[in-house]
């Protein structure tokens, strides 16, 4: 029926998720192994990963985010669904500051990660990349590079040259993604020489080589097979526990199988965005009941 | 009906014919390749023989002798002419993909088809302006320079035409992982392109070698062998173009083996060109 | 996990990564700029370069460089217009040898051939763009120029000996033999460009005609060389352009004697040939200038034609045929 912005106010720490009807949710704290509160980049962490205030993205004339407000709540899986052209994809690329590479792109409003504004004055948009890392629909391991080569490109290319420290944390982002065991003795072998699910998983090690402090997903399964999308599930509820995670989906069950948080999204707006069980079964909006019943989109 | 499928007949005639009349031309086309190709191996390849290819040429009127210093001079133009071609092609080209807005593309593509259609005795005179008058002399530099301004046009539209060619899924996975501009131009996109920018090079290089106009009046020629590069230096086309216009029938026959060697060299390149790019472009459907 | 990762690496945070250089970004985008931006320093400079050389010509003869007829270095009396005459002529039978043998080949390559005989065709003419002008210029003298004196040159003049075109003595150097040589070097690219806007003529329009009952012949005229038909004037544009430079082949057939004749059979000079045969050996300012003009003539010229070429060429199949011109 309302078709207006959730908003919400920006919040002092440890204060609950609000939503449009001013209900509180409880927001579970998850404790990392040795009780840490820091990324595994090592940034402090507190109970939103972003957040967003008053977000507009447009490209030339075309309007694709319109005022967007909201929160992402960090070490959490927030799926973010819509129709087709209703500016998920614009809004997560404007998380990393890849909206501002397309020519004739515009943003305005402000982002803030772990409470610092991404899209400061000062602020160098490739640190900010490194910081939040991205997985692409398509996955898209370079062709010139061996499976090693590919997972630790991120850090050669940053300057990190110490074999053992490479080595180290390629095995590491391997076995986060769940490809270690699969490609450990041919480390030498092209990236492209893997499956389709595989090269994915690799693209996600890739990202995570890196030590994001978020990992975007851009629908990273839609081109996968099922057992392969599987896979690339389980895989997202395990890094749940170090990273936040920010996946587009456009499979409605895989957002109410992966996440914990959905944002429903609809012409450039935030309709609702609450725990996916409450938008699963009982949304508050109609809009969002109609779109999670099939009934449009 | 008796006029209308007299007309359809016609018709049918007259189709056959034009597919006869551009066959025939499609063939007279082709064979002035024969016809050249089968001279100059008659007359060229008995006289290449290990005198020639090592040899330097003889004093005017005495048979014999050879074009080593003319061949391993044209090597040497190529080279030089590749320090100027090279870097300021392929990182012109990278601008041209990587950097540069609409705008200026279009410029500097038009610019680019332009300077290809220079003549290239002019870019003799640009170079003879410019290296030969202040070394007060021919030299090896000064051709390496004529050469090298025709490379970098070619080379160019080359690079840029291949880089474009790389999906932009990988810029964007390695923008997404924080890799600076410059990184990811160098050590993920033209690495990727790494053998279409080759293959580019080696085309401008073939084209290049058989030039004649831009050496005539920048390295000269050299009937000896050229120890500084600011002296005159022989090069194959050259050779084959003094000899042939002599009278003398001994260096005609060793213009027609200078020759012979020249085209070989251009079609080994341009075979090597092709292993390298085999199954990367499929055959066109027309 | 987070513990071992510090104890390898050290500090986890961007501290390990070396900062982002701005200072790369930035070096590497205006050096790459440089060598993009150096198109138009070249052109400017081969611009520049001829006209400061020919200034001095220009100044001394002024427009009766281009009407003046007499081209006498030891007077010191410099006039272009019997290269500009040589270099037309030439160029014209080139044209009018290469044009309709190449725009036929061309459609047969895109309408007629199957893949099989497609193939072969076009790499022996990519074979033959890769020969060079002095090797034309090789086997013009000593198999063409022979066939043309002792065959077909008597053979014209016996026929069409009345016209002045075929008219005066008989060397086989001529303006007839380097138009021949020109047009089997253009060969290549206008086919080349043929073709690539005959295949961007868009199927539709084939199978329009097609629809309407038309034979392969009629289709071909009708909805492609029509449709095609100022990017295939701008292909004989460009194998005009080109034809305008060729420099080497043209000196060693065309007899080099700077003077206006009506036959096609006398010998002639083109603007390329003077300076190829003359500029090493210019005695005086004067001579070298005049010939830096010459320079310029054909530089203005080559560039216009090319100029005129791409436009046509674009109009009609876009800028990927442009490509072709490699």
């Amino acid at each position: 029926m309302n078709a207006s912005v959730a908003v919400t106010q920006p919040r002092r720490e440890g204060a609950a998720l609000k939503t449009k009807d001013s209900q509180s949710l409880p927001l579970t704290r998850l404790a990392t192994p040795g009780g840490k509160e820091t990324t595994p980049r090592g940034t402090p962490v507190s109970e939103v990963a972003f957040e967003v205030d008053n977000l507009s993205c447009w490209f030339g004339q075309h309007q694709a985010v319109q005022d967007l407000s909201l929160q992402i709540p960090a070490r959490a899986v927030t799926a973010i669904i819509g129709p087709s052209g209703c500016g998920k994809s614009t809004f997560l690329r404007s998380l990393n500051r890849m909206h501002e590479l397309v020519r004739g792109s515009r943003l305005s409003g402000q982002i803030r990660l772990f409470g610092e504004n991404i899209y400061g004055p000062r602020i160098d948009p490739t640190l900010i990349r490194r910081r939040v890392g991205m997985v692409f629909q398509k996955s898209n391991p370079f062709p010139t590079m061996s499976i090693r080569e590919n997972v630790t490109v991120g850090l050669r290319l940053n300057g990190v040259r110490n074999r053992v420290a490479l080595e180290e944390r390629m095995e590491r982002a391997l076995r986060m993604a769940a490809l270690w065991e699969e490609v450990k003795d041919h480390l030498d072998r092209p990236g492209t020489s893997l499956s389709g699910g595989q090269q994915q998983r690799l693209c996600i090690a890739r990202a995570l080589a890196v030590q994001p402090d978020v990992l975007l997903m851009d629908e990273p399964a839609s081109a996968l097979d099922p057992i392969a999308t599987t896979k690339i599930e389980e895989l997202i509820q395990e890094l749940k526990k170090d990273y936040t995670i920010v996946i587009v989906t456009h499979n409605m069950q895989q957002a109410a199988r992966c996440s914990d948080y959905t944002a429903f999204f609809y012409m450039g707006r935030l309709i609702e965005c609450d725990k996916t069980d409450k938008v699963f079964t009982n949304p508050s909006n109609k809009q969002t009941e109609d779109y999670v019943s099939g009934r449009f989109g | 009906m008796n006029t209308s499928s007299r007309y359809h007949a016609w018709r049918k005639i007259k189709n056959l014919t034009m597919s006869g009349v551009s066959f025939a031309c499609a063939i007279v086309v082709i064979a002035p390749l024969g016809l050249v190709l089968f001279y100059l191996i008659a007359a060229g390849a008995g006289a290449i023989d290990w005198h020639f290819l090592t040899q330097l040429p003889k004093p005017v009127g005495e048979t014999g002798g050879g074009m080593a210093n003319a061949i391993v001079g044209t090597l040497a133009l190529l080279g030089l002419a590749s320090l100027i071609g090279v870097p300021v092609g392929v990182l012109g080209g990278v601008y041209l993909s990587e950097y540069s807005g609409e705008r200026m593309n279009w410029w500097i593509r038009f610019g680019a088809d332009v300077l290809n259609g220079v003549p290239s005795i002019v870019w003799g005179i640009v170079a003879y302006t410019l290296v030969v008058v202040p070394l007060k002399g021919f030299s090896a530099y000064a051709g390496g320079a004529a050469l090298g301004f025709m490379m970098i046009p070619l080379i160019i539209r080359t690079t840029e035409e291949v880089l474009l060619l790389v999906p932009n899924g990988y810029r964007e996975a390695a923008l997404a992982l924080g890799i600076p501009r410059w990184r990811i131009n160098l050590q993920i996109v033209m690495k990727t392109a790494l053998r279409g920018i080759v293959t580019g090079v080696l085309l401008a290089g073939a084209r290049i070698a058989g030039e004649t106009a831009p050496l005539l009046f920048t390295a000269f020629g050299n009937r000896f062998w050229t120890h500084h590069l600011k002296d005159p230096i022989a090069a194959l086309p050259l050779q084959i173009f003094t000899y042939a216009i002599s009278p003398y029938d001994d260096w005609h026959r060793q213009a027609w083996a200078g020759a012979l060697v020249l085209i070989l060299m251009i079609f080994l390149i341009n075979i090597g060109v092709r292993a390298l790019t085999r199954g990367r472009f499929s055959g066109a459907t027309r | 996990m987070a513990e071992t990762l510090t104890t390898t690496l050290g500090v986890t945070d961007d501290a390990q990564l070396a900062p982002p250089s701005k200072v790369g970004d930035r070096l590497f985008k205006s050096l790459a700029m440089v060598m993009g931006l150096s198109v138009g320093v070249l052109i400017v400079l081969v611009g520049f370069t001829l006209w400061r050389g020919a200034s001095m010509s220009v100044h001394h003869f002024g427009l009766g460089f281009l009407t003046g007829s007499k081209w006498d270095p030891v007077q010191e009396v410099f006039g272009a217009l019997p290269f500009i005459y040589g270099t037309l002529v030439s160029s014209l039978i080139a044209l009018v040898i290469a044009v309709p043998l190449s725009i036929a080949t061309a459609v047969f390559l895109t309408e007629l051939a199957p893949p099989r005989v497609r193939q072969p065709i076009v790499s022996v003419i990519e074979m033959l763009s890769a020969v060079p002008s002095v090797i034309f210029g090789l086997w013009g003298i000593f198999v063409l120029i022979p066939w043309l004196r002792m065959h077909l040159f008597p053979w014209l003049q016996k026929l069409f000996g009345f016209l002045p075109l075929f008219q005066g003595p008989n060397y086989g150097v001529s303006m007839l033999a380097a138009g021949i040589v020109i047009a089997i070097m253009i060969l290549p690219i206008i086919t080349s460009i043929s073709r690539e806007i005959l295949r961007s003529v868009p199927d539709l329009q084939r199978e329009a005609a097609y629809g309407l009952g038309a034979t392969r012949w009629e289709v071909t005229r009708i909805a492609v060389l029509s449709y095609a038909k100022r990017g295939l004037f701008g292909a004989v544009v460009l194998g005009l352009g080109r034809a305008l430079g060729e420099t080497m082949a043209v000196t060693m057939l065309i007899g080099n004697r700077p003077e206006i004749s009506a036959s096609l059979l006398a010998p002639g000079y083109t603007l390329a040939s003077v300076i190829a045969n003359e500029f090493s050996e210019a005695t005086t300012d004067l001579y070298l200038s005049a010939l830096f003009e010459i320079a310029l003539v054909l530089f203005g010229v080559t560039i216009l034609t090319n100029i005129l070429a791409q436009l046509l060429i674009a109009s009609t199949a876009g800028p990927k045929a442009s490509r072709a011109i490699q």
